[in-house]
């Protein structure tokens, strides 16, 4: 049949499965936009490429399935960039599609000409310039098959706008294996790298697992709660790991790394041996590395061995899908219990207890863990939270307990302020069911608060908590602890979100005491359409604990106790 | 001490740029690259010399592998192997020193490719002592210009660099740490 390369481009997605994009037109892109009106796939028209990007990233971390941008050549690609690096620190499977100028005119800086594929090198799995329309189709195939296969990431397929318009008189999909001479994203552990480690297991009197965003993206909660429960080890997760075991679980210690709970680091730092699974030890998660869990042996479960022995050295490596690996390890292991160590773990907790705000007297200020555990109780902990970068992350991954995966995402490796709206929006169109909240600080909200207008104009049902301090949270508590509270442009002047909300025909509520958060929760889910809450919490509030840049992972600063007694 | 990795890379345009653009990425340290083709048709070959107290050789390898166009990459220092660099130098020669040059060149197996008045040019080929002694004998006569290709290896014996054999059984094994 007779086909352009721009209705190539939506044969291809159609036969990938997708129903949604998320993107922005533009000169170089117009030919595959006028022939997206003849295709069955819904587009989602952002404010700024940006929220393409992260949305395409939420929808693919919810869903398992590739998230798809689309923008145009020149501004429209690069704005597409820091949601492209986003996507590739955490491993999220997106493609981007973007429109290339003419390509008799590359290299001559035609109008809105850049060298995107050049520009994104480092932070794409893979990418493609496309200039013959005979390559589009299997260029396209690949793209998604090496976004989603082995360690998933980004990969930007950039279409020369002649390519676009180009014709094949007699094309076909082509949907033959796809056969790739060089990449072999399918690993599996040797047998006799099983056999050492279950000895290793059934050697360790104080083990722990680290459990990473590998268990979700492999889809082996299933295969870490049965080896959990089998060897009887209490497992602590990465930031981006939350929700891959039950929080509620007796085994679950919680969250670790520089603002986990006292009682998880000390135990990775007293433990014999730690099974990393899906987690690249990350500076954030080992603090510093010359005194993490000296007397620790290490097992590194991961699907792509460049990570393994990067950041900390270990003993035994399995590579391969961790599911599988997990699945084939079971045979070798035998049942266990560390009975005196998890009476020693709990031994370890209740310190913390006395420290955590929770059980501090409530002063009638607002604070922000608590609205994360109000927001907890009232949504009965079945929301799909996406939080943005700084202390709102950070409260929200300490007091927002997930018994679900695929329930709790945010930007972990590149940090992004802004991720939580735009990547909220892309998670809504890949769970239209699930109880979005998305939760963003003053500061974060405002870098992407345009993507509001996609929400009112796609009628979307989200709900979204600014937690408003009036302050870049966290550089202004970097700057409390170690800058001598010298608050270089961390206090904010912001505009007032109720009004911001209603001039985009979207329904506010502003809670300033914490005995107004149970109505504002119920209020907004029950509102049609997105809402904005706007939480102003106590504004000098610091995330406890804390491992300073580059401290000892058990140096943690906790919280005072008597502060809040005193205010 | 210097390792030498072999990858074999697909023939596409770009993908010299992707190697360079990961050892910039990576901040890792190379001594030389040179890159050619094989004697399969899409296959080309990369030489990579990494100094290991700087680098960490493994973590190049497991890195390479990595991009999607890198068919295979082997650590030469696993087994023994030919190394070679090809230099070419054009020495001052005056009618006196001539001879003198001659029999240098003579006793290193190198060659004299060009003749000029003033100057030859000399072909060496060997490993990089070998072209590094050499150039310090000829600089007390001048030495005008010199390039070097950096290093091209292959491993001694029957053994193949997995993939290199075009008939694709060496290929499969995608498993483990390389």
């Amino acid at each position: 049949m007779k086909r352009t390369g721009a209705q190539i481009i939506w044969e291809c997605l159609v036969h990938e499965g997708v129903k949604t994009v998320f993107g922005y037109p533009g000169g170089a892109i117009m030919p595959a936009y006028d022939a997206l009106l003849e295709y069955p796939v819904h587009h989602v028209l952002v404010r700024h490429e940006q929220g393409a990007a992260h949305m395409a990233d939420g929808y693919a971390r919810v869903s398992g399935e590739v998230g798809v941008a689309v923008a145009t050549s020149g501004p429209g690609a690069t704005n597409l960039v820091t949601g492209i690096a986003t996507a590739m620190m955490d491993s999220s499977p997106i493609v981007c599609i973007t429109g290339q100028v003419n390509s008799k005119l590359i290299g001559y800086d035609a109008f809105q000409e850049t060298d995107i594929t050049g520009i994104t090198l480092p932070i794409t799995k893979h990418n493609y310039l496309v200039t013959d329309v005979h390559e589009l189709t299997h260029v396209l195939r690949e793209a998604f098959y090496i976004a989603r296969s082995g360690r998933p990431g980004p990969v930007l397929v950039d279409i020369a706008k002649d390519v676009q318009q180009a014709t094949i008189p007699d094309w076909e999909y082509d949907d033959s294996p796809i056969q790739m001479t060089a990449y072999r994203p399918d690993k599996s552990p040797m047998p006799k790298d099983l056999q050492q480690a279950a000895e290793m297991i059934h050697a360790a009197k104080r083990p722990v697992i680290l459990a990473g965003r590998g268990v979700l993206m492999s889809g082996a909660m299933e295969q870490l709660r049965e080896f959990a429960e089998k060897t009887r080890t209490p497992v602590a997760m990465t930031l981006l790991g939350i929700g891959c075991f039950p929080a509620s679980h007796p085994l679950n210690l919680g969250m670790m790394g520089m603002h986990g709970e006292a009682w998880v680091n000390n135990a990775i730092q007293q433990a014999d041996l730690l099974l990393a699974m899906g987690m690249r030890f990350d500076d954030r998660v080992t603090g510093k590395i010359e005194t993490y869990a000296t007397q620790a042996k290490k097992i590194h479960f991961e699907i792509d061995p460049s990570e393994v022995n990067k950041n900390v050295k270990v003993d035994s490596a399995l590579i391969g899908d961790l599911r599988e690996t997990l699945g084939k390890l079971s045979a070798h292991v035998e049942a266990c219990d560390h009975g005196d160590w998890i009476e020693q773990i709990d031994e370890m907790k209740g310190d913390s207890a006395v420290r955590d705000i929770m059980n501090l007297p409530d002063n009638g200020h607002l604070y922000a863990p608590h609205v994360m555990s109000d927001l907890q109780r009232y949504t009965k902990g079945e929301a799909l939270v996406v939080s943005d970068v700084g202390q709102n992350q950070m409260w929200a991954a300490q007091y927002y307990k997930h018994d679900k995966p695929y329930t709790y995402i945010t930007s972990g490796g590149l940090g992004t302020m802004g991720f939580a709206l735009p990547a909220a929006i892309g998670a809504k169109f890949a769970r239209p069911d699930a109880n979005v909240w998305a939760i963003a600080g003053d500061g974060g909200f405002q870098m992407t608060q345009s993507e509001l207008s996609t929400a009112a104009q796609e009628g979307l049902k989200i709900n979204i908590a600014i937690i408003n301090n009036g302050y870049l949270g966290m550089v202004r508590q970097w700057q409390e602890f170690f800058y001598d509270k010298r608050y270089s442009a961390t206090p904010m002047h912001n505009p007032d979100f109720v009004k911001l909300a209603e001039a985009h025909g979207l329904a506010a509520i502003r809670v300033t005491k914490r005995e107004q958060v149970e109505d504002a929760v119920r209020q907004a889910e029950e509102t049609e359409g997105t809402v904005v809450v706007e939480f102003q919490v106590e504004k000098e509030d610091s995330v406890y604990p804390m491992v300073p840049t580059g401290a000892d992972l058990h140096n943690m600063i906790r919280r005072p106790v008597r502060v809040m007694e005193e205010e | 001490m210097n390792h030498t990795l072999v990858a074999l890379v697909e023939d596409k345009p770009g993908v010299l740029t992707r190697v360079a653009s990961l050892f910039r990425r990576r901040a890792f340290n190379i001594e030389s690259l040179t890159v050619g083709h094989t004697d399969q048709t899409g296959v080309s070959r990369m030489t990579v010399v990494v100094n290991s107290s700087e680098t960490d050789a493994e973590r190049v390898t497991s890195n390479l592998h990595k991009l999607i166009n890198v068919i295979e990459v082997t650590d030469l220092a696993e087994a023994p192997s030919v190394v070679r660099d090809l230099a070419l130098i054009k020495v001052t020669a005056s009618p006196a020193s001539r001879s003198e040059i001659m029999q240098l060149v003579d006793v290193y197996r190198a060659r004299i490719v060009d003749v000029g008045n003033d100057s030859l040019i000399v072909e060496i080929t060997g490993d990089e002592d070998k072209i590094d002694s050499f150039v310090d004998v000829l600089r007390p006569f001048g030495i005008l210009e010199m390039v070097r290709t950096g290093i091209v290896a292959m491993a001694r014996g029957t053994s193949l660099i997995p993939g290199s054999n075009g008939n694709g059984n060496s290929n499969g094994n995608g498993n483990g740490v390389h």
